[in-house]
């Protein structure tokens, strides 16, 4: 039996084939304005026998491809707890959603957290900072691993914090120290969700932006526990929802 | 919106309502009516009564109210759980609930208040602004109390347009606290007596808190067939006769939902429900949601879970407790008035243990599957004792979910979110 797993996100529309639970095939394209559309071309490829769809696009999807549809956090728990079978937790840093979800002992999904209202410490936020640093996302992340303190950012909200880099900027503080201090000021908060789900590790860190080094070292370095980050952190929430599909009976490995 | 389509307009031009914002309410309320009520499908039969009620919300009722006044009645306008309607009734007058559960005119009240109000408060204030409630419009006589502190400010910015009267509620359930209760409603009697002109006797207390007593019996019936399993009654629709009984006529109300009970008694029986056997089961506690806020209601039972309970001022601490009837003195009367009323759960005391106690109980007796704590935004004392909630519920064995919101409808997608993650892990 083959599965789709669609997670249509704001960012991004991820799509995984899974066949008797193998990945078989993925794929990850931009949203654009019309994310239904862009899933439509997956889903016209024909090569499955059902599909699962996640995101904030899920019941759109439903409605238009059929199938069932789970929420992220399901899907990511599934998809997390598959690729690595001890993982105790999940964190997920998207485009503009931070989920923390804390795994029992099955890979059942006992609490989480979501930060669902404002692009605060998300891919989103650290895009705006980096083109107010006059950084590529990559150089930002390079320039914070680099420096050896952050300067104390204040506000979490992308517009304030975007006026303080600013103003820091224009009153000649390193650059490379701004941008320090931003990853830290995410890794402090997104630390502070994983201690109230009680996340204990190994904890799996997906999402766009597990992708960033200097991200990754910072939780490390906070998190009481082990951190892996899947190679493809990008597609774990399609992979999660294919591997959720009520009709398969596949053995769940990859 | 009824068969007759009468003109209610008459009414609503001598309340002095502002006629354009007024039918845009209304017609904003039957949407949402429609949407969240009129899809559901297995009602009980008896929620046509309730149905009729919705689309003559500012209607027949309205109409009544202005028929008894011209005959010489007083009508009383209410906030809040702690203000007895026993007494108000005993002396011949009429109570209405004046809480509001929508937004409107916020900019009108923002001039007033600040913009951190709860939703509830704004509301009611944006209503009374926007002359757009017949209910206030109604009253001549709104009773408010000092429960917390934006209700009691905004008494007073209430007082500058409308004929307000404040009872003062303790914050503690001490002896010496029950002693001045007792002398708050002593002060309401007299206060009452002197707007409708009639004098409250034993007589007139005791049917009246037996006619209370009633409505909430019969509210204590429906709630009752709620612990099975399949649920013969959704949420919403439980909710819905709450949020009713604080404004429909007192003896044509309880009739009607002893019928309804009736009527889910037998459902049960049958083993027929709303949703299927094995639907997930969820208690929601926290602030009152006011008509016509089905807001969380609606997203919990789209997501194809049954609400079960409601641990709130729109829900059990409505009806759970009865005044005893065993007094035949009108002091004594009036003191059983007053330890019934002290005795409900809301978080304006200190400490509120009952109410945690409550939320347990109820959790246990309706078999839930999980708990959501419901907090209105910018209401400090809810939102604060989530904590002990959360933790308590936790303890006892129940998953919860914590949700903050107002009565906006830009967060639904995400609720809903969060609520179905919250039923998948159940
Ligand atoms: S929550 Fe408290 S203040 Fe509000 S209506 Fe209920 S009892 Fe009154
Ligand atoms: S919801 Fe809270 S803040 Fe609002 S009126 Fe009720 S007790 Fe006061």
């Amino acid at each position: 039996m083959r599965v789709l797993g669609l997670d249509i996100g704001s960012r991004s529309v991820d799509a995984v084939w899974l066949q008797d639970g193998r990945i078989v095939d993925w794929e990850v394209a931009d949203s654009g304005f019309d994310p239904g559309s862009v899933a439509a071309v997956f889903v016209d490829r024909g090569a499955h026998d059902a599909i699962v769809s996640t995101g904030y696009g899920r019941h759109g999807a439903r409605e238009r491809f059929g199938g069932t549809a789970v929420t992220e956090i399901t899907a990511y728990g599934a998809g997390a707890s598959v690729l690595f079978p001890d993982a105790a937790s999940v964190l997920d840093i998207g485009g503009q959603d931070t989920k923390v979800i804390s795994l029992g002992p099955s890979g059942k999904v006992i609490d989480f957290e979501m930060n669902d209202k404002c692009a605060a410490g998300t891919g989103k936020f650290l895009e705006v900072m980096a083109r107010a640093l006059g950084f590529t996302l990559g150089e930002m992340a390079t320039a914070a691993m680099i420096a050896a303190s952050g300067v104390a950012i204040s506000s979490m909200c992308t517009v304030f914090a975007e006026s303080e880099v600013t103003g820091l900027v224009h009153k000649g503080e390193d650059r490379a120290r701004i941008a320090r201090g931003l990853h830290e000021s995410i890794a402090k908060r997104t630390l502070g969700s994983l201690k109230r789900v009680s996340a204990r590790g190994p904890l799996v860190f997906a999402g766009g932006v597990a992708k960033n080094p200097a991200m990754v070292a910072l939780i490390a370095e906070g998190f009481a526990g082990e951190v892996l980050v899947p190679v493809e952190a990008q597609i774990v929430g399609a992979f999660g929802a294919a591997l959720s599909c009520p009709q398969d009976p596949a053995p769940r490995m990859t | 919106m009824s068969d007759q389509a009468v003109d209610y307009h008459p009414v609503w031009t001598e309340l002095g309502l502002d006629l354009a914002a007024h039918d845009a309410l209304l017609r904003a309320v039957g949407e949402l009516f429609g949407d969240a009520y009129l899809t559901q499908q297995n009602r009980p039969q008896g929620m046509d009564y309730l149905n009729f009620v919705m689309s003559e919300v500012h209607g027949l009722r309205i109409k009544e109210l202005d028929d008894y006044r011209k005959s010489g009645g007083t009508v009383f306008g209410t906030f809040c759980l702690y203000v007895p309607e026993e007494i108000i009734r005993a002396a011949g007058g009429w109570c209405v609930g004046l809480c509001a559960g929508a937004e409107f005119a916020y900019d009108q009240v923002e001039q007033i208040m600040p913009r951190n109000t709860c939703a509830l408060i704004k509301s009611f204030m944006g209503f009374k602004l926007a002359k757009v409630c017949p209910y206030i419009e109604s009253a001549d006589l709104v009773i408010g109390e000092t429960t917390c502190d934006g209700k009691k400010k905004a008494y007073e910015l209430l007082g500058d347009i409308h004929n307000v009267y404040v009872m003062e509620l303790p914050q503690m359930k001490r002896e010496q606290d029950l002693a001045m209760w007792r002398g708050e409603i002593r002060a309401l009697m007299a206060k009452v007596e002197e707007v409708t002109g009639n004098t409250i006797t034993a007589e007139s207390l005791k049917a009246s808190i037996k006619e209370v007593n009633d409505k909430r019996r019969a509210l204590q019936r429906i709630a009752a067939t709620r612990a099975a399993d399949p649920a013969p009654i959704s949420g919403k629709d439980a909710l819905l006769a709450t949020q009713v009984a604080f404004y429909d006529d007192v003896p044509r109300f309880t009739q009607m939902m002893n019928a309804l009970a009736d009527e889910l008694e037998a459902r049960v029986a049958a083993g027929e429900g709303v949703a299927p056997k094995g639907a997930k089961r969820v208690l929601v506690t926290g602030t009152p949601m006011a008509l016509p806020n089905w807001k969380l209601h609606d997203i919990i039972e789209k997501a194809g879970a049954v609400v079960v309970g409601e641990e709130m001022c729109t829900g059990s601490r409505y009806y759970q407790d009865l005044v005893s009837e065993d007094a035949s003195t009108l002091d004594a009367m009036v003191d059983d008035i007053a330890e019934k009323y002290l005795d409900i759960n809301c978080a304006c005391f200190t400490p509120n243990q009952g109410r945690l106690d409550d939320v347990v109980r109820m959790a246990k007796e309706l078999g839930a599957d999980g708990v959501i704590d419901y907090s209105l935004q910018f209401c400090g004392l809810y939102e604060m004792e989530s904590n002990a909630v959360e933790k308590t519920v936790r303890d006892a064995g129940f998953p919860v979910l914590k949700i903050t919101t107002d009565y906006s409808m830009e967060d639904v997608g995400q609720l809903a979110t969060r609520v179905e993650a919250f039923l998948e892990i159940l």
